[in-house]
């Protein structure tokens, strides 16, 4: 058991902070840039210089890097603080996806753009009636000729707005079960009868879509897989969205809350000399120190070359309730101030307000925790499957609520 | 960076679980639970001949010289078996107190009998109900003699000797004792505890011979030191027995039936032992952290211990208790084994202090950290 860099890893870690430090954007190329301009040109400069998705292989814009100089890579550029989110669905779950996948054709044609960020790829997986139930969708494709005509509904479609490309499952087979009567596609956001509306959630901001589907085509050259194979092509990238989503902490985490306590006073001492206050961030502290110290193994299993598991569902679990309770508990602490969101007042300019308003978010997207749950049971602890009464009967007998 | 022990670890946890599946199955826990003997003389006899009591003790004291992540691998392992054995309070007590602050003497006097598992060991801070302070404690020492008593003292009625932490009027307010326990001015009786695997005892000193262990006035300092490097080890031995609570509760939910299929299929009992497993799996997270900074002798053993103590006494509360709920009826029997880690799992929740205490130990260290 060693923390240490090896002599390698450190020079990769010094090679990498040396780049992120000489080529941080500079006030001046940012300003007049909104959100989404500012993240291309960080990706694209990266890319330029060999440090965009660098595990991916050299030929598909990436650097074939190891897992731990990833890791080291991730470090060094939270460190800079220069992140960007916009990326991380097309990179982290349909890159992944296409390239266990698609050919090497596709492959070179579609990612080293999302290497560099001039192709930003959403994903269309959920809909109206298939969401924990993913497997019961129902959006349709039918074969005309070379190509599939798709109707139909998706839903929470995070970035379907601005977004170039599309990974999507669809039912082509009615009458057999349902994970058999799926296919895996990606197309063109911009193909005539595709229409995005955006959804307004709880805390204002409209994140992610409705998207329409009214006689859309697509190549059949676009098939990732066989026909009727999609279920199995969307665990690959299943898989992938809880890795990424289980990284993603967010900025109201311990270090936030412990500050947080010591600024605010609870009968005229600073809060964190509290015996309840103090129990309360240990445990949250415990909390996040497990999650970072799995993660670590998780890592040192990856670097002796063994695949990431379903274990990886814990962090989007644990983490996503923790910071729900921790932003919560903060609003505790700013007492009657608490409720404040205008950011003319509000403490630490609404981080946790805002927090606390995207929390509940956190715990639905990408499985919720009762999903999370199940497949611990299922896949970890190797417990029974639910009953499914949908089982073995073909999709168009099952009974909806709709019918 | 390498978050794994090694392959020779591994085998030693291998080893070390055969071993006690052999020697220390339920049937020897229950003969303890049940019986009038302390602990269970023929398993610690064993125990010593294969070297655990030796781990750590340098090759000059008759030990063997191992790190303490060979040492993590064994308590986890005694813990998974709820073995009934006097080993935490010699092992990770008196032996760790003589490694501290014992003088060349003390060690060679101790050691290598500790090492043989000739001689047991213990350490005596509580001295009654609530958590022990230096101004709180009531035994003193003057003139190398020690008086006042100390209640509960794990092992306190078989060990040969005992570490004592008594009350002094210099530096930090205490100093730690060696204390023959069958000399004259020792009184010991055996006190009933919620976990009778594991035997308990008040011990009475009336000007009792009492040699100093490191200086007067640091006794305090040498305590903290001691817990921190203990409450890994515990820690260890918690995430062990988490983990065996869990596999009954998994064992007994796959056989037992209700609605025409196992219970484990129901979602009430799945997430149950799902929830289980994500607090073992981070009390276990936060253990190999502990052990590396034990190992090391890292600055960060303070956040790391408390870390990994507050997530294992939560992780095996919660799967000892649970494991009985999943139960059922069944499990609250006497008959059932469930109640070996509900036991088990208060006893090691409170035995060097409690979850509020290394709470706020943990804060403490950290704001440490910060001022550093």
């Amino acid at each position: 058991m060693d923390f240490s860099d090896t002599p390698a890893e450190a020079a990769f870690r010094a090679e990498a902070r040396a780049w992120l430090e000489a080529n941080q954007p500079t006030e001046d190329e940012l300003s007049g840039l909104d959100g989404l301009e500012q993240a291309r040109l960080w990706q694209k400069r990266k890319f330029d210089a060999g440090w965009a998705c660098i595990r991916w292989p050299k030929e598909y814009g990436g650097r074939g890097a190891s897992a731990i100089e990833q890791v080291i890579w991730n470090q060094e550029e939270a460190r800079t603080g220069t992140t960007f989110g916009v990326f991380g669905i097309g990179q982290g779950m349909a890159a992944p996806t296409l390239m266990a996948w698609a050919t090497e054709e596709q492959k070179l044609e579609h990612l080293p753009p999302l290497a560099s960020g001039e192709h930003i790829w959403c994903q269309l997986f959920s809909e109206p009636a298939g969401g924990s139930d993913l497997a019961a969708l129902r959006t349709n494709a039918v074969k005309d000729g070379d190509e599939w005509v798709i109707n139909g509904q998706k839903i929470w479609t995070t970035g379907a707005h601005f977004s170039d490309y599309a990974i999507l499952v669809l039912r082509t087979d009615p009458n057999v079960p349902k994970h058999k009567g799926l296919t895996y596609f990606f197309l063109d956001m911009k193909s005539p009868g595709i229409e995005v509306k955006p959804i307004k959630q709880i805390s204002g901001d409209s994140g992610f879509n409705e998207v329409y589907f009214t006689d859309v085509r697509v190549s059949d050259a676009q098939r990732l897989g066989a026909v009727g194979q999609g279920w199995q092509v969307a665990l690959t990238t299943l898989m992938n969205e809880r890795a990424a989503i289980g990284a993603g902490g967010g900025g109201a985490g311990f270090r936030q809350l412990f500050d947080l306590a010591t600024r605010v006073q609870i009968d005229d001492r600073p809060a964190i000399e509290d015996r309840s206050v103090r129990a309360k961030l240990a445990n949250w502290y415990v909390q996040e120190a497990g999650l970072r110290y799995t993660g670590y193994r998780s890592l040192t299993a990856l670097s002796r070359g063994e695949l990431p598991g379903p274990e990886n569902s814990i962090g989007k679990y644990v983490g996503a309730a923790k910071g729900q309770d921790m932003a919560s508990f903060a609003m505790d602490l700013l007492a009657m101030s608490g409720a404040i969101t205008d950011p003319e007042f509000a403490d630490a300019a609404g981080l946790f307000q805002d927090a606390y308003m995207g929390a509940p978010g956190g715990r639905i997207a990408g499985g919720t925790d009762e999903i999370m749950l199940n497949i611990l049971a299922e896949r970890v602890l190797g417990l029974p499957q639910d009953v499914r009464v949908d089982k073995g009967i073909p999709f168009s007998d099952v009974p909806t609520g709709a019918s | 960076m390498n978050f794994e022990f090694s392959d020779e670890q591994n085998l030693l946890r291998e080893q070390a679980a055969g071993f006690l599946g052999d020697n220390c199955p339920p049937s020897a826990v229950r003969a303890i639970l049940e019986g009038d003997a302390p602990f269970d003389a023929d398993l610690w006899k064993q125990i010593a001949e294969l070297g655990w009591t030796a781990t750590t003790i340098p090759e000059a004291h008759g030990g063997l010289g191992l790190s303490y992540l060979e040492l993590c691998v064994i308590a986890e392992e005694l813990g998974r078996a709820v073995a009934p054995v006097p080993y935490s309070s010699s092992v990770y007590l008196a032996t760790e107190a003589l490694l501290l602050a014992g003088s060349d003497a003390q060690k060679e006097a101790w050691l290598p009998k500790l090492a043989e598992g000739k001689a047991i060991g213990t350490f005596a801070l509580s001295e009654g109900p609530g958590q022990p302070s230096p101004r709180a404690l009531a035994t003193r020492s003057a003139g190398g003699r020690l008086t006042g008593s100390k209640l509960p003292v794990a092992d306190g009625d078989v060990a040969d000797f005992a570490v004592v932490v008594a009350g002094s009027d210099a530096g930090d307010g205490a100093s730690l004792h060696l204390i023959p326990l069958d000399g004259d001015g020792v009184a010991r009786r055996t006190v009933e505890t919620l976990d009778p695997t594991r035997s308990h005892a008040k011990l009475d000193f009336d000007g009792a011979d009492a040699e100093p262990l490191g200086a007067d006035g640091e006794g305090w300092a040498l305590t903290q030191r001691l817990l921190d490097r203990a409450a890994v080890l515990f820690a260890w031995e918690q995430v062990g027995g988490s983990n065996a609570a869990l596999e009954q509760a998994k064992a007994y939910a796959m056989e037992r039936y209700t609605f025409g299929r196992p219970i484990a299929g129901h979602q009430a009992i799945k997430h149950k032992l799902a929830n289980i497993y994500v607090k073992n799996t981070l009390a276990r997270s936060n253990c190999y952290y502990g052990a590396w900074a034990l190992s090391t002798d890292a600055s960060e053993l303070p956040v790391a211990a408390a870390t990994a103590r507050v997530a294992a006494i939560q992780a095996y509360y919660f799967a000892s208790k649970e494991n009985i709920q999943t139960h059922g009826g069944m499990g609250f029997t006497w008959e059932f084994d469930c109640q070996f880690h509900y036991r088990r799992a208060k006893l090691l929740s409170v035995n060097i202090g409690s979850e509020g205490v290394w709470q706020d130990r943990l804060i403490a260290a950290i704001e440490n950290d910060r001022a550093a």
